[in-house]
């Protein structure tokens, strides 16, 4: 397999899998900051936020600290799950999912937040509880939310490059996606055509996923009756 | 069949001292201006607000209690909640929105009983179209199939009716007085429209600005003479009364009343069957001898019984006949002219009743 559809491939994997691991957790993230106020609540919004705000070196070398073989939660999950994150794809996964953990809690707050309080209302005198208004009523309706932020943290996971070098580093067909690829290629020498092939591919990646994010809109608006 | 509401609330600089009972009375009417606090009451009703004290119970059941820490969640209530402005879920057709309360009930209305609801509104053709694809009165006779199919403990009407047309409201009125008769289901019902209240109500709860000016039964307090300072807009007689006989050549019916008969436009209602007459403060002339040559059909004897100068231009005019009592809403200046007092005799004219089907109560 050329190295150009590997690092393709492993991309598209990479992100895929953070984003699908994320986002049951960002809804419920999102679901439990909406339209409530606790106590604490600004301090764990702003919590979310820090991986936006950290340069991903940071979160990198962080995750390093902490799942390294010899870190605290590393040790303890290859001592008793035999599960290993770092120089690993699935770390790669792990890292992505972090740093775009708070688009997608964004994205799906905003649109649980759009929802018509007075529904909500509705359920509840209809005999919905809780847990089925979330599930029955607040989830399906926040859907547009769900799928966007989906889509933006799955291309926000493509570019992903400080923290998956810093924490996995770049080993080729295991954790050097498209833009590792491409940081490679320039460092060695007569590189430059790999490189522009590799950014050729990015470009027909992002216009690729802006016209899917297009048409999953359009089919989520109709199914929602707006 | 009782609805015990005692409450205090407020909404920022809006305070809301509500206490009302009914009990045994059927339709409980909230009527007062936008503003007075109604839709307040029923939500606090169905748990969708929580008072800061007080004690709700409907038939006897504490949905609410400050002082013993009660609270019934909303979801827990079976209130069957008819919004003003529908509320069907946008993403579920029309089927799944009716099924919604009908798949969560305890025990589920059996499958001709929904048949039936369907029926009644006229949804079979839109049960596969989703909200945004219905107009306004088709949103509304939704939500209350979706409410109804709920098998809710007691109804929560907040004008549900206002975007129908009357044609589908004569349908509906009618299975309302059913369900309050035959389930004996409590039902509350919030409203702008005096003429709906004085055809469907039992009870009147009279709201303005957080308060309850008055309540009682629907033929005492309409026929109260403050109440349309009270209430602020027109308002009259409420009567029952039984179809006595149908003049065929007229077309007319007659309708006989305790102290007297009223002719109306002939009615498809069967001799014997049981009416309820409204007949608006405006609608009746007054006479100090009987007229002659006139249009009107109807002429009744009256002894003036009180007279109630309202602050604005009109009088309010209580008449008696017989145990029965009407009111006029004549002009200060007519007043005058006619020099009218208390204990006088007069001939009523009335231009036009309201006849609908009676409810009981």
């Amino acid at each position: 397999m050329p190295a150009e559809l590997q690092a393709l491939l492993l991309s598209l994997k990479v992100a895929a899998v953070a984003v699908a691991a994320a986002l049951p957790f960002a809804a419920l993230t999102a679901a439990a900051l909406a339209n409530r106020s606790f106590p604490g609540k600004a301090l764990i919004d702003g919590a979310l936020h820090v991986p936006l705000a950290l340069p991903p070196v940071v979160v990198g070398y962080l995750l390093l600290l902490l799942f390294g073989t010899r870190g605290p939660l590393g040790a303890w999950l290859l001592q008793h799950w035999g599960i290993r994150f770092v120089f690993s794809w699935t770390g790669a996964a792990l890292a992505s999912a972090l740093i775009t953990f708070p688009l997608q809690v964004r994205a799906i707050r905003g649109a649980i937040e759009a929802i018509d309080p007075g529904l909500t209302a509705a359920a509840a005198t209809l005999g919905a509880g809780r847990v089925d208004r979330l599930v029955n009523l607040t989830l399906p309706l926040a859907l547009p939310g769900l799928i966007a932020g989906a889509i933006t943290a799955f291309a926000a996971s493509l570019g992903e490059f400080g923290a998956i070098i810093t924490f996995v580093s770049n080993i080729p067909g295991e954790t050097r996606t498209l833009p590792l690829a491409i940081y490679a290629a320039l460092q060695s020498p007569g590189g430059e055509a790999e490189a522009a092939r590799l950014c050729v591919l990015s470009i027909l990646l992002a216009l690729l996923g802006l016209t899917l994010a297009e048409v999953a809109n359009r089919r989520v608006r109709s199914f929602a009756g707006r | 069949m009782s609805i015990d509401v005692a409450f205090g609330h407020c909404y920022g600089a809006f305070g809301l001292e509500v206490a009302f009972e009914a009990q045994n009375t059927g339709i409980t009417a909230l009527f007062g201006p936008s503003g007075a606090g109604k839709t307040t009451v029923i939500n606090a009703l169905a748990g969708l607000i929580r008072p800061e004290r007080g004690r709700i119970a409907v038939n006897g059941r504490v949905l609410f209690d400050s002082r013993a820490g009660t609270w019934v969640p909303a979801h827990a209530r079976r209130a069957g909640y008819v919004f003003q402005d529908g509320r069907l879920f946008p993403h579920l057709n029309i089927e799944a929105n009716l099924r919604f309360g009908w798949r969560r009930a305890a025990i589920a209305l059996p499958e001709n009983e929904v048949s039936r609801i369907v029926a009644m509104l006229g949804l079979q053709p839109l049960l596969g179209r989703k909200p945004s694809q219905l107009s306004g009165g088709e949103r509304a006779r939704a939500a209350v199939g979706r409410a109804l199919l709920a098998s809710p403990e007691f109804l929560l009407l907040d004008e549900p009716l206002a975007a129908l047309d009357s044609g589908r409201k004569q349908d509906i009125f009618p299975y309302l007085e059913r369900l309050r008769d035959e389930r004996r289901m409590p039902i509350v019902y919030v409203s702008h429209s005096l003429d709906e209240v004085a055809r469907l109500a039992d009870t009147i709860v009279l709201l303005r600005a957080g308060r309850v000016l008055a309540c009682g039964r629907l033929f005492d307090l309409l026929t109260d003479l403050r109440f349309g300072e009270l209430a602020g807009s027109p308002y009259g007689t409420v009567l029952e009364a039984k179809v006595e006989c149908h003049l065929v050549e007229d077309g007319l019916s007659l309708l006989a009343f305790a102290g007297g008969e009223l002719a109306v436009a002939m009615l498809s209602r069967p001799k014997g069957s049981q009416v309820r007459m409204h007949i608006r403060a405006e609608d009746i002339i007054l006479a100090k001898e009987r007229p002659r040559a006139i249009s009107a059909n109807n002429v009744l004897p009256v002894t003036i019984v009180a007279l109630h100068d309202s602050p604005s231009q009109y009088v309010d005019v209580r008449l008696g006949c017989g145990p029965t009592h009407f009111v006029a809403r004549i002009t200060r200046a007519s007043c005058k002219r006619l020099e009218l007092c208390d204990g006088q005799n007069a001939f009523a004219i009335i231009k036009s009743v309201t006849v609908t089907p009676a409810g009981s109560g």
